[in-house]
């Protein structure tokens, strides 16, 4: 089997406060191949944006990595010197946030935010870097790049400016892109641009793509699998038809019949998920969605559900364990 | 950007109109002028003679636009006490005001801004801790009461440093320094460091705030993810960002440290226009009040225009909406 780019295992992040030990991640797994994209869907809170920035090592204090590991094609990432890890971040992660109006620092000129990190990364001089910065606006969609390198963030649209942040995140070709809600900020409109782009880059370059939003639909047009997290946990994983088509996790299910379609019946009605997720200081025990599942039995209240491969897809229910459904019947 | 410092400049000289109209009216208001200047036994046609001579006869608009352009070239009457010009007093002042208000700034700014970043970067360090402590003391114990107190250590008990007077000046011309002899700089130091020690905490406490809101922002966020260094984002991105407000308000600090070194020029006897206004203010010297705020509103008002100058140097944002404003 081929090494994947990303491997996370059973990864805990633990968020310290004045109460006591908040869990924000518990016994996540998940692996990314070279030239996937990996889709990571949930509600707000649910951990999608914490896992992310695990996997780059920006976990700040009260927060930290509890337990677990994490490895960058073989090479365990998540135990290395914070000088280490931040030669790994840019050049082997690169990360592109939700917000391209407050990404880029807007004292400098967009070309030496691009000059600065790609002399971070790679040994070229002034000069070389520079072209290289005209060559990442030109491919990433700038137009004009080699006037736009002196422009200011501020002389750019939202759109344009995020793409300047996808530039910095691939100047020095990394293997892995976490993009965290990177069109939650931007137009429909400009929406799709920015999805094609990365879908683009992705593939051009064999790069692997975590890509977090809440939007399934984003996740559809460009995800090869995705994950469905909730509360700190994987409830759902496997290939993006399967899930979307037919996904087995009573949370997924909530979650697609939750999806306007164009061509369904406008009168019947939304499915909506009762409730609403628990606070990190408030998971129940047993599953952290019981409270909320229709088809919740007592091993649900007790115990904790691990994932059970179901075809291609993985899913945290105990509704899929055999023996267990059987004992409850 | 010439449109908008011709805008800008058009506004100070209306401040400075406005401030004319102030001085002006001290004269009005603080009695008859002739009496201040003569004696008991002049005689009635005597006064009538010094009035006409002043002008002092013609409509009240006539008056303040005669004073007003005789402000803008320098010319601020004749002192009561001294018998000489005002702008001759000024000039002979002001070196040495301009010299401690300079030194009190650049020590002011210098140490601010290095121990603001010290206590930004290293927020939990115990040295951070005293710093935050010391700099309240700082900003609360009155100029005077720091003044007297240094001189009752170093000059009464160690006795290493003089307790007043500017020691030897060298001349310039009109301009005299004493940054070049060795008892001028060592005069230098108390007075500097009572005059610039308010404004050093608040620079330093500014600079904290402002760093550690920079600090928190989306850009530096990602600015590590980038994998720039620490030094590069602390001092590259960080420290710029956080120097913009900075500016402003060490550029106003400026100001309000001439104005303030009355009271540092009173307890170190220091020969500077504060100590000069002091004097005027005892003896009832309209004149040199007049003219002394005059001058230090000029001071305050020509900061401000390079203050908003420098604003649009460093922040492109403000440059472009600048530009498009004129």
């Amino acid at each position: 089997m081929v090494e994947p780019v990303l491997s996370v295992r059973n990864l805990r992040v633990e968020f310290a406060n004045r109460r006591g030990v908040l869990v924000a991640i518990d016994g996540v797994s998940f692996d990314i191949a070279k030239g996937e994209v990996l889709g990571v869907v949930g509600e707000s809170g649910a951990g999608k944006s914490v896992t992310g920035l695990a996997a780059i090592g920006l976990i700040d204090a009260p927060g930290r990595i509890a337990g677990g590991e994490i490895y960058l094609s073989g090479l365990r990432i998540d135990n290395l010197s914070p000088d280490a890890m931040r030669r790994i971040r840019g050049k082997r992660i690169g990360m592109i946030f939700q917000d391209p109006l407050t990404s880029l620092n807007p004292l400098y000129r967009i070309g030496d935010q691009l000059v600065e990190t790609i002399r971070t990364h790679l040994n070229l001089n002034e000069t070389a870097a520079r072209k290289r910065a005209i060559d990442l606006l030109a491919e990433v969609g700038i137009p004009a790049p080699e006037k736009r390198i002196d422009a200011y963030p501020h002389e750019f649209s939202g759109g344009m400016r995020q793409r300047v942040v996808i530039a910095l995140a691939i100047c020095a070709e990394p293997e892995l892109i976490i993009a965290d809600e990177p069109t939650t900020a931007l137009d429909v409109s400009v929406q799709a641009q920015i999805i094609a782009l990365i879908k683009r880059l992705g593939r051009d370059h064999g790069t692997a793509v975590m890509l977090v939003t809440h939007d399934m639909g984003v996740i559809a047009e460009t995800s090869d699998r995705v994950a469905v997290m909730y509360s700190g946990r994987i409830a759902e994983i496997g290939p993006v038809r399967d899930v979307v088509q037919n996904p087995l996790h009573p949370y997924a299910r909530g979650l697609m019949g939750a999806i306007p379609t164009l061509a369904g019946d406008a009168s019947k009605r939304l499915v909506q998920i009762p409730g609403s997720m628990p606070r990190l200081s408030a998971i129940p025990t047993g599953c952290a969605f019981n409270p909320r599942c229709d088809f919740a039995f007592e091993r649900c209240r007790i115990e904790r559900p691990e994932p059970i491969r179901v075809g291609a897809q993985a899913v945290a229910c105990h509704l899929y364990d055999r023996a267990a459904t059987e004992s409850a019947a | 950007m010439l449109a908008f410092i011709l805008r800008r400049a058009l506004q100070s000289v209306g401040v400075m109109l406005a401030v004319g109209v102030i001085s002006f009216a001290m004269f009005r208001f603080a009695g008859d002028p002739v009496n201040q200047m003569v004696a008991l036994d002049t005689s009635e046609a005597q006064r009538a003679e010094i009035r006409a001579s002043l002008g002092l006869n013609d409509p009240v608009p006539l008056q303040f636009a005669r004073y007003f352009i005789d402000a803008a070239q320098f010319k601020f009457g004749v002192s009561y006490q001294f018998r000489q010009p005002v702008s001759m007093l000024l000039k002979e002042r002001m070196p040495a005001t301009l010299e401690l208000a300079t030194c009190a700034t650049v020590l002011a700014m210098g140490f601010g801004i290095l121990l603001g970043i010290y206590s930004a970067l290293r927020r939990d360090s115990f040295l951070t801790k005293v710093l935050q402590a010391v700099s309240l003391i700082g900003i609360s114990l009155p100029t005077f009461l720091i003044g007297i107190l240094l001189i009752y250590l170093f000059s009464v008990i160690l006795g290493w440093l003089p307790s007043f007077g500017r020691g030897e000046v060298v001349k310039f011309g009109w301009w005299s320094t004493g940054l070049l002899t060795v008892s001028g700089l060592k005069a230098l130091i108390m007075p500097s460091i009572t005059l610039g020690l308010f404004q050093m905490t608040l620079i330093m406490r500014l600079v904290r705030a402002e760093m550690l809101e920079v600090l928190r922002t989306d850009y530096i966020r990602f600015a590590r993810a980038r994998g720039l260094t620490t030094r590069a984002i602390h001092f590259g991105h960080a420290l710029k960002n956080t120097l913009v407000p900075v500016i402003t308000v060490a550029g106003l600090q400026f100001g309000s440290v001439i104005a303030f070194a009355i009271i540092t020029e009173t307890v170190f006897q220091w020969p500077g226009m504060g100590l000069l206004f002091v004097q005027a203010v005892q003896n009832v010297d309209i004149p040199i009040m007049a003219a002394y705020l005059l001058v230090v509103s000029l001071i305050f008002v020509t900061i401000n225009l390079i203050v908003d100058i420098l604003y649009t140097v460093v922040d492109p944002r403000l440059r472009a909406t600048v530009g498009r404003a004129a």
